[in-house]
């Protein structure tokens, strides 16, 4: 394939909690939930930010690091499983507030955790078939637990733009493949305010057999083994299910040491994965292998093959804002005014 | 053009009317300045009503001729013209009222103000008051009218030096004043401790810095002067009625510490009048906020920009100077039930002149102004009354 | 307001869409169709020309909003702002993630896309611009300080 990212932005809100202070609402232990999940804070949308918001910003950013003209982008999709409208696209608006349109193809899609990973196939698709130049594929999300649930110590608000193209790409994709089956470990039915789980079995039959399936699939295709790559980045619903499932395919902490980023702002869902990508560019140098693998639930995996190109070098990563500057810092809220802001306080009224 | 005297006035209390509609105190203000002009319905020509949002706030719209028909006066199927200008609207209808006597199209019409606030819940009031701004390109991005007038203040404050103490004393004057008013919404004294511990409305305003949401009705009598003497032993003339506008929305002032459409109307009602700021001795002044006060006190011309504050706190607008500002309450304490405040503010001053005020009666009285403003200034209307000679 | 009014004015809400005029150079938010500078001249009637504002400027006067605007009550206190552009036009915004006790007169700023407000739990979401501090971003690559 010749297509690969053009540019990338990242978003993150300002504002986190702390699973202590999550715990301490509920009676439960927060420090020890925290360590368990190797969630050490977690990001909180300000109540003027949703998936539509945060996925502006990233891609704002992208277009600006790229010094890219919005009118050259042939389609924009939205990965997210926290579209603000049922009906009625977040692509449009997207695509609106950043300049793009009127003369491209939008959409939103749905995956669970893998609707980004799955618009950045449908990019390459596009233009690898020339029928676009330039694709923008978003992953974010504004997710939410409910109250009390382990849930509430992980889902947190991101998101992540890339821009697929064929010139200036600085970061070659040179295969992706999926792996997907009939897997009910988590869900939500519509109409439904919060998510909900099948608990431990989100875990063997679900996160870790089709992440690893789906990397063993695409090392196989790209005749790659986990010592080709500098980097890798998976779907990372909290810190500890990535950091297992690198160690079972027989990655070092050092490969994934940019990739994952969910112990400092949660799991952004459909972001988390394009999130540590993100932060994996911000940090790497040309002819440098990356291996992604993401993961939605219901369930499927997206493992890409990328590697990054001369081209890094004359791009000025510094016109955007780096995701380490997300990881770092923050407006901690307590429960009540987290509690506000994810609109979890009945108002009264209508 | 004929020169126009104010004949009679009429005024409700203001405040809190709880039992009284719309049309009730609208009537009660207009029948009463009537009376006072001695002049009875058949003399009639036209009538002038000022409101800035009977149709938000009572689903009623066409409000003149409803006050008309209400005070018995269908029958005579007069003029009758309803004026709005957001909070300006009342003043604005006495411009229309002075016009149509000054030209000699009309002899003898009423100029009336009413709005009827507590009709609505309190945050409906604010975003009606919000309306005056500009709803498009302020409001919708989280302006509110006090927050517009507070950006205003940060500005001066900024600019000159004027400290939230200075702006206080305003609120402090205008409650002084107002315990002596028994037609006022709020008759209690207040501290500059009171004022500043108030809670934040949109600081540096706190609650004791806004003007309250009130019921009321206020009414005047114009007439040519030429006849007033058949009326009332005081004919009041008005040596000047003057509108003048400026930009929608405060951001797009050159200078927001500067109401451009105060300055205007002000420059062009002296010299209309002949006279000078050093000329006025009693002053109604829009005082919708305590910075709206200073702002305006500079604007008109009683001092040069940016010494209002110091100047406020001297006493120079307050006694111990040439001018008194706002010896009714002004619309921090007297009140602001919108449309009616313009009208309000003219019968104050005429009662001034007249030597009519009682209590709060400043001495030796010959020239008074009124000033009001929509919005954050779109609009400003600058009255100049004067004790006509017999 | 209805939903007609506010999509309407999209181009200006989401993207700063300004008027220059193409005879005094002065730019214009909103948009104008006559240049309030050349107007008694009627030089300007069909040469102003589009121009999208960059979103950055300065603070040149702020206040801390507590009885709030419809659609803001779950930020208060909040801050809104008269913004100046660096191409002119001064816009009245809220300045979002940052405390109110840190915005000065000066504090520099930059337009970030937020929710507006909404019509209610069942009606459309209004979008529009506000304004976040303008920092300067870490580079890529610096330590972590944390």
């Amino acid at each position: 394939m010749d297509a690969g990212v053009v540019s990338y932005g990242a978003y993150v809100p300002k504002y986190r909690i702390a699973p202590t202070e999550i715990g301490s609402v509920w009676g439960a232990d927060g420090a020890a939930m925290g360590q368990g999940l190797y969630i050490v804070q977690k990001s909180v949308p300000s109540p003027d930010e949703d998936t539509i918001t945060i996925s502006t910003e990233a891609l704002r950013q992208a277009l600006q690091r790229g010094r890219i003209d919005p009118q050259s982008i042939g389609a924009l999709y939205v990965g997210s499983e926290s579209h603000p409208y049922a009906v009625k696209p977040t692509a449009t608006i997207v695509a609106q507030a950043v300049g793009a349109t009127p003369h491209l193809t939008a959409a939103d899609f749905e995956f669970a955790c893998k609707a980004g990973t799955a618009a950045i196939q449908t990019c390459l698709g596009l233009v690898g078939a020339r029928m676009i130049d330039l694709g923008v594929a978003i992953g974010t999300d504004t997710s939410q637990g409910a109250p009390g649930d382990a849930l509430e110590y992980s889902a947190s608000a991101g998101g992540a733009a890339f821009v697929i193209g064929r010139t200036g790409v600085i970061a070659r994709i040179h295969h992706t493949v999926s792996y997907t089956t009939d897997t009910p470990d988590f869900w939500r039915r519509e109409g439904q305010r919060y998510p909900s789980h099948s608990g431990r079995f989100t875990g063997e039959p679900a996160y870790f057999k089709h992440v690893t399936e789906c990397a063993h699939h695409l090392m196989e295709v790209a005749k790659t083994t986990p010592a080709s790559y500098q980097h890798v980045v998976f779907h990372q619903p909290n810190g500890k299910f990535p950091q297992r499932v690198g160690k079972q395919l027989g990655f070092t902490d050092d490969q994934m040491r940019y990739g994952l980023v969910t112990p400092f702002i949660g799991n952004t869902y459909s972001g988390a994965a394009l999130i540590g990508l993100a932060n994996v560019l911000d940090h790497a140098d040309p002819g440098e292998r990356i291996l992604m693998v993401g993961y939605g639930s219901g369930a499927g995996s997206d493992a890409f093959d990328i590697e990054t190109t001369p081209e890094l070098k004359r791009f000025d990563r510094a016109l955007g804002p780096s995701v380490e500057s997300h990881l770092h810092g923050g407006t901690f809220l307590n429960y009540a005014v987290y509690a506000k802001f994810r609109g979890k306080i009945h108002m009264g009224g209508t | 053009m004929r020169e126009v005297a104010v004949l009679g006035t009429g005024m409700t209390r203001f405040g809190e009317l709880w039992d009284r509609s719309f049309r009730e105190i609208g009537i009660e203000a207009g029948l009463q300045a009537l009376v006072d002009a001695k002049l009875s319905s058949k003399d009639l020509s036209a009538l002038y009503l000022g409101s800035m949002a009977s149709g938000p706030l009572l689903d009623q719209e066409h409000i003149a001729p409803l006050i008309l028909d209400y005070a018995g006066l269908a029958g005579r199927h007069l003029p009758a013209i309803r004026i709005e200008g957001g909070g300006a609207s009342g003043a604005l209808a006495l411009h229309q009222g002075y016009l149509a006597v000054a030209s000699g199209q009309y002899d003898y019409v009423v100029v009336g103000g009413a709005e009827k606030l507590t009709d609505v819940p309190d945050t409906t009031g604010n975003q009606i008051a919000s309306a005056s701004a500009d709803h498009e390109w302020e409001v919708v991005f989280g302006a509110t009218l006090p927050a517009l007038w507070a950006l205003i203040a940060r500005r001066h404050m900024h600019q000159y030096g004027t400290t939230p103490e200075q702006l206080a004393q305003v609120a402090v004057h205008a409650h002084a004043m107002g315990a002596k008013n028994p037609l006022a919404h709020y008759r209690n004294r207040l501290t500059v401790a009171q004022v500043l511990g108030a809670s934040r409305v949109a600081e540096p305003l706190g609650m004791f810095d806004c003007a309250p949401l009130s019921d009321g009705a206020a009414a005047v009598v114009l007439g040519p002067l030429s006849e007033a003497k058949r009326h009332t032993d005081t004919p009041i003339r008005i040596a000047a009625s003057s509108v003048a506008t400026d930009t929608m929305a405060l951001q797009h002032r050159r200078d927001p510490t500067v109401l451009e459409s105060t300055r205007v109307a002000a420059q062009n009602a002296f010299r209309a009048a002949r006279l000078t700021p050093s000329d006025v001795q009693v002053a109604e002044i829009h005082d919708g906020y305590t910075i709206s006060a200073l702002v305006a006190l500079e604007d008109l011309g009683f001092v040069e920009k940016g010494q209002a504050g110091p100047a406020f706190e001297r006493g120079e607008f307050t006694g111990r100077g040439r001018l008194m500002m706002n010896p009714s309450g002004g619309l921090k304490a007297q009140g602001r039930p919108f449309g009616a405040v313009g009208v309000a503010q003219v019968v104050e001053i005429v009662r001034q002149l007249r030597g009519a005020a009682g209590d709060r009666q400043v001495p030796n009285v010959r020239v008074g102004l009124t000033h009001d403003v929509g919005g954050t200034g779109a609009t400003s209307v600058v009255h100049l009354l004067e004790r006509g000679e017999p | 307001m209805s939903i007609a009014r506010f999509w309407r004015a999209t181009p200006q809400r989401y993207n700063l869409g300004a008027s220059k005029c193409t005879v005094c150079q002065q730019v214009y938010f909103p948009p104008r169709t006559v240049c309030p500078n050349c107007t008694h001249h009627r030089e300007s009637i069909g040469k102003m020309q589009p121009l999208q504002l960059s979103g950055d400027g300065e603070v040149i006067s702020y206040t801390i909003v507590h009885d709030a605007a419809e659609g803001f009550e779950m930020q208060v206190p909040y801050v809104l702002a008269l913004v100046r552009t660096d191409e002119g036009p001064v816009l009245t915004g809220a300045v979002v993630d940052v405390s109110p006790s840190e915005v000065t007169i000066g504090l520099r700023v930059r337009a970030t896309f937020r929710k507006l407000r909404e019509e209610g739990k069942a009606g459309v979401i209004h979008y529009g611009y506000k304004f976040a501090p303008r920092e300067t971003a870490p580079a890529p690559g610096a330590p972590p300080t944390g």
